[in-house]
């Protein structure tokens, strides 16, 4: 006998939460001068929108938390607050 | 099949081992406690199959069971008073989710006061969490019950829990039968889920939904817990073909010949009924008797046939009621018990097609519907029979709060005032 499922099953794709970049109040910018590569930023970063390779950021998800600009130990990420809109 | 005495928490911990569960979980409370110490000594000593997870307080019992029921797991808990209280957000999460948790819920009045022993407050004020609830009366039925419970949960994907009274039957010595591990294996085969958490697949269950998504599988929820009924029905006369032994229906009459689970198939729940009216007495009843073995035999020892007063209850006061009933008869008032062991779905067209025309019937509550007379039986019992075509009348208090004793002077007593009120 096979049997219904019941209820919504998920698995994780990019945007299945939405264009959460819209919940952003200020959006970290990263200076690549000052980056040392050394990826704190990559590992902290909870919606995963850093980039290993080149550190880029995705402001189509980021939510603008904050954090890798915390924890990056060179200063090289600075939180600027969001002027009107979005990309 | 052998013959045991023990406490009601022993045979329940018995019928768990047996039920060959994955998963438990467990936190100690009273009057619980020693089924969840007597599971952990089956562990320690390698007897159970499953894993038993120790955690930090109720809302992690519920949310690892829930959890490990997701896996494709079969899972139990038991708790009381507070305990179920402080589940209730997972509760609601376990329904919702589908996963078919079983779990036991001594019962116990709820704070405030502070108090150990026994009433329903606990379980009847979880009505709406989307769970099944069963009540138990004895020993054999706390132990037939944890089978049943996994048996309806495995199919129809809703969570069950088992209630009974605290010390009254969770602390008391009384007989049962166990069965062999053969039979139970039998009924209960392992659990086929239709989709299970696994790290391969990589996906979560229940996330966030739309309005209209998330109305739908609510509206399933609410349309899935009404069709329960017939699977529990079916679940009860499958257990008594491979046992051989009686099961108590959904409701229960005292009455020799009276069932309320089976032959009212049709519709508006009147027509089990026609088959009792014109009988006076026994002949109707037969009719119905032979038609699915012996449901409905177990523990009817009164007199036969219909009732003139009819005393509707749960848990182990039903089992009091019963001797109530046969003092009333005594006493030239022909009564019947009528022992509730399905509440969650509430079986409405049973209970009107186990009432006679003309006839009255008492409803004993051991719990408070605060703003409401009496309890939550009552207002599901005129609820249920609310727009029948018999003229029924219906009285009802609640009694017995905070483990108060009922002893069957009192129940007498109370039930001749109630009738006075049934008639006025």
């Amino acid at each position: 006998m096979t049997k219904e499922v019941l209820q919504p099953l998920a698995r994780p794709v990019a945007g299945a939460g939405g264009s959460t970049g819209t919940w952003r109040s200020q959006r970290p910018l990263l200076n690549k001068d000052k980056c040392t590569g050394c990826l704190l930023c990559w590992i902290y970063c909870p919606e995963a929108v850093i980039t290993r390779e080149d550190r880029s950021i995705d402001y189509e998800y980021c939510k603008g938390c904050g954090l890798c600009a915390r924890e990056c130990p060179a200063g090289a990420i600075t939180m600027i607050r969001e002027e009107s809109g979005h990309e | 099949m052998s013959r045991q005495i023990a406490t009601g928490n022993a045979a329940c911990a018995l019928a768990v081992k047996a039920a060959n569960v994955d998963f438990i979980a467990a936190y100690p409370i009273t009057p619980q406690t020693t089924i969840s110490e007597k599971l952990a000594d089956y562990a320690a000593a390698g007897e159970l199959t499953g894993k038993y997870l120790t955690v930090e307080s109720e809302h992690s019992v519920m949310s690892a069971v829930a959890a490990a029921a997701a896996t494709g797991a079969r899972t139990f808990t038991a708790t009381s008073s507070q305990g179920l209280l402080y589940m209730n957000e997972i509760l609601h999460y376990a329904a919702g989710g589908r996963l078919p948790v079983v779990m036991v819920n001594v019962n116990r009045a709820v704070c405030a006061p502070w108090c150990l022993y026994a009433d329903h407050q606990d379980s009847v004020s979880q009505r709406d969490t989307g769970w099944l609830q069963f009540y138990c009366a004895s020993h054999q039925e706390i132990y037939d019950s944890i089978f049943l419970a996994y048996k309806v949960a495995e199919q129809v994907e809703i969570p069950v829990m088992i209630n009974y009274d605290g010390f009254l039957l969770s602390h008391s010595m009384l007989p049962f039968e166990t069965l062999e591990q053969e039979v139970i294996d039998n009924y209960l085969p392992v659990r086929q889920p239709a989709w299970r958490l696994h790290p391969l697949w990589g996906g979560t269950f229940s996330n966030v939904a739309a309005a209209a998504e998330y109305a739908a599988y609510r509206h399933k929820l609410a349309r899935d817990t009404r069709e329960a009924l017939p699977v529990i029905k079916a679940a009860i006369s499958e257990y008594e073909k491979l046992t051989g032994r009686p099961q108590p229906g959904l409701i229960q009459s005292s009455r020799r010949g009276q069932t309320g689970t089976e032959g009212q198939t049709g519709a508006e729940g009147q027509t089990g009924a026609e088959g009792q009216a014109g009988a006076e007495g026994q002949a109707g009843a037969e009719g119905q008797a032979g038609a699915e073995g012996q449901t409905g035999t177990e523990r009817q020892t009164g007199a036969e046939g219909q009732a003139q007063v009819y005393l509707l209850s749960m848990g182990s006061m039903a089992a009091e009621m019963e001797l109530a009933a046969e003092e009333l008869t005594r006493q030239g008032i022909s009564t019947a018990a009528l022992k509730l062991r399905v509440y969650r779905p509430f079986p409405a067209e049973e209970l009107a097609a186990l009432l006679p025309d003309g006839s009255a019937l008492i409803v004993l509550d051991r719990n408070l519907a605060y703003g409401h007379e009496g309890g939550v039986l009552l207002m599901e019992a005129r609820s249920a029979l609310y727009g029948c075509a018999k003229n029924i009348k219906i009285a009802g208090s609640a009694i017995g709060i905070g483990g108060q004793d009922l002893p069957v002077s009192l129940l007498v007593e109370e039930v001749r005032r109630l009738l006075e009120v049934a008639k006025a």
